[in-house]
């Protein structure tokens, strides 16, 4: 993975100094919240319901053992045991002490670690593949240049006050595991005509108030010239993009209301003018970078280990772990792991300090020392040797991290809601408990297939609920807390947003709904057919009309 | 006539308070002080606000409430979960005795 120079650590460290004087100030009476709160969203810091909140940035999910055993520490030393990870592959602690906060990012440094963008009108976290460098389908190894990303993103000048937050998602496979059509700006590494490796960038995708699915801006834009064209469209957004609505401030509105081609045409005018320049990736940087994603010590194994497959038909319950939480390893014998952060009445994407620190122990054992962080709120282990699954499964187990279900009904994307945040409007938490715990049986969810359930408890939509096969939206109405459904959503390649079905339900009864929709869906699926295949088929009528007959 | 109660999270750690009977500041419903007419309202916002300036206290304002007996309920579910914990979490509950939940 990439490790910090001598610049990193020391920009690091001298914003960890800053910062402690800074709160030293504030606690002193010395800057009152208004002066103090700008100061501490820059690092992080939010306050939300109950207590702070510290949002830590984990560049493209990517973690070491030795990370995960930090955040591990900082849980159990600084807050209740617990961390939470979430849909822009970071993780968030929801009890600091603010006099503790300069400790905790002092640690967090000591293990290339911060918490800066991870709030403001800034880069996020530029988000990537899961599967980036191990994935059968990918074109390259999209960490490569989801690091140069972020390298160039990383406290920019010129875009350190956006006119609202920004988002870039990085992907090389054709399948998309990282909702990229839905992201400021989405990277995605193909093939041209010549075969030569370069990117389709899109711009304007998003979710919130107004979900929108990026539209394509560069058709093909060769590697060496990747950073002048992402800047030639932040210099058009951070000119042209609204300052004066925070609703309509994303560069989605920018692009909608400029129309595509026009925005091309202005992204296009501003890259003649500054591409070529400074801002080209010669090939030796593109080299040094990728050097700090070197494959592992490969072993040669057998595609197909017979103790592998031996093991697979004596327990049935690790066959269908394998089957449902393992994807296809681009080296024969290895296989990708996902550890499922969506036990059965868990909130989704909560990890206790055990926990960490067992799994970055398993990751040393298993997994070359390293493990991703995935939009969808759980974990993966690139690259495990097929005959260590069976060992590995029946740790993950004792620590209730191998619930198959990843990919199914039970791995529920979730915003914290009002049990924590600040914003929201409805618990979502309770109700994902609630799902969670009525399609607890893995059998059942295994007949169901492939069903992407997200929700949010308020229209941020942090939970993703646009894009979710079933969506649910958490709403206030007069004082109740009420959830709007919507279906046909879709984060992957064939993005699509949900269409709202018709009024919201209470809180007693959006799990019966859903269990209506499912049951829907199993009465008129064809042979074979997904719930969002039969969805798009069938349209949103038969849903409704069973949904609300049913009321 | 609408009762209130002043909360704000406490600097320090950023836990829910509320002012007490007492012009401090607690963790406990129960101690916080029941304000009855706009009178009383602006004399208290007042004094939270110098809370606020000497750095007690983040950004307090009134929230509404009930009282039953010995019991303070907030009106807003939102405040019932700040005042109360995190739904999810009994084992963090805060006011001994109450629901935990919101709803």
């Amino acid at each position: 993975m990439y490790r910090y120079d001598q610049f990193d650590q020391r920009l690091v460290d001298e914003r960890v100094a800053q910062f402690r004087e800074q709160v030293a100030r504030r606690l002193a009476g010395e800057l009152s919240e208004d002066e103090f709160k700008p100061l501490r969203l820059m690092n992080g810091v939010y306050l939300q319901l109950h207590a702070y909140m510290l949002r830590v940035s984990i560049p493209y999910g990517l973690l070491s053992s030795k990370q995960m055993r930090m955040l591990a520490h900082i849980a159990r030393t600084y807050d209740r045991d617990y961390g939470h990870f979430t849909t822009r592959q970071n993780v968030q602690f929801n009890w600091p002490k603010l006099e503790d906060l300069p400790d905790i990012l002092a640690d967090l440094a000591s293990v290339e670690m911060h918490a800066i963008q991870t709030s403001g009108n800034s880069f996020r976290n530029t988000t990537a593949d899961q599967y980036a460098g191990v994935a059968a389908d990918e074109v390259e190894d999209s960490r490569v240049y989801a690091e140069i990303i972020r390298q160039w993103s990383t406290l920019h000048p010129e875009f350190s006050f956006l006119p609202r937050k920004f988002k870039i998602a990085v992907t090389a496979s054709p399948r998309d595991r990282t909702a990229v059509w839905f992201h400021d700006i989405g990277v995605i590494m193909r093939r041209n005509e010549n075969g030569e490796a370069g990117f389709e960038i899109l711009a304007g995708g998003g979710q919130g108030r107004t979900p929108m699915i990026g539209k394509t801006v560069g058709k093909f834009v060769p590697k060496k010239h990747l950073l002048s064209y992402l800047e030639a469209i932040m210099r058009v957004y951070n000119m042209l993009g609204r300052r004066d609505n925070l609703f309509k401030a994303r560069i989605k509105i920018l692009v909608h209301e400029t129309g595509i081609d026009e925005f091309r045409r202005l992204v296009d005018e501003e890259w003649e003018r500054i591409k070529d320049g400074y801002l080209d990736l010669p090939q030796a940087e593109i080299d040094r970078i990728t050097a700090h994603f070197r494959p592992p010590a490969y072993e040669k194994l057998p595609h197909v280990p017979p103790e592998f497959e031996r093991k697979r038909n004596e327990d049935k319950d690790f066959d269908h772990w394998v089957t449902v939480n393992t994807a296809a390893h681009k080296r024969p014998g290895y296989a990708i792991v996902n550890l499922s952060l969506k036990p059965v009445g868990v909130p989704p994407g909560d990890m206790t300090s055990a926990q960490m620190d067992a799994v970055a122990d398993l990751a040393d054992r298993y997994s070359f020392g390293e493990m991703r962080v995935t939009h969808e709120q759980n974990l993966t282990f690139a690259d495990v040797r097929k005959t260590d699954l069976y060992a590995l499964w029946r740790e993950l187990t004792k620590l209730n991290l191998a619930t198959a279900n990843v990919g199914l009904m039970g791995d529920i994307i979730c915003c914290p809601g009002l049990d924590y945040c600040a914003l929201a409007n409805a618990r979502s938490i309770p109700v994902a408990q609630r799902i969670s715990r009525r399609f607890q049986d893995l059998k059942r969810q295994h007949d169901i297939g492939p069903l992407r359930l997200k929700m949010s408890g308020c229209i941020n939509a942090c939970g993703h609920h646009h894009v979710g096969h079933i969506g649910i939206l958490g709403v206030d109405r007069k004082g109740e807390e009420y959830y709007q459904i919507t279906l046909g959503g879709s984060a992957d390649e064939n993005a699509s947003i949900g269409d709202i079905l018709g009024p919201a339900f209470p809180s007693d009864k959006v799990v019966d709904a859903v269990e209506t929709l499912v049951d829907t869906y199993i009465d008129i699926r064809t042979n074979g057919e997904t719930f969002l295949e039969t969805y798009r088929r069938v349209g949103k009528e038969p849903f409704k009309e069973r949904l609300y007959a049913a009321a | 006539m609408t009762l209130h109660i002043i909360t704000g999270n406490r600097l320090t750690d950023g836990v829910v308070v509320f002012l007490a009977n007492d012009g401090g500041w607690t963790e406990s419903l129960t101690g916080s002080r029941v304000i009855d007419g706009d009178d009383e309202l602006a004399q208290m916002k007042a004094l939270a606000d110098a809370a606020a300036k000497a750095a007690i206290v983040v950004e307090p304002y009134p929230i509404d409430v009930t009282r039953d007996g010995g019991d303070i309920r907030p009106v807003r579910y939102r405040e019932r979960i700040r005042a109360y914990g995190p739904s999810i979490h009994p084992d963090f509950a805060k006011q001994a005795g109450m629901p935990v939940a919101g709803g």
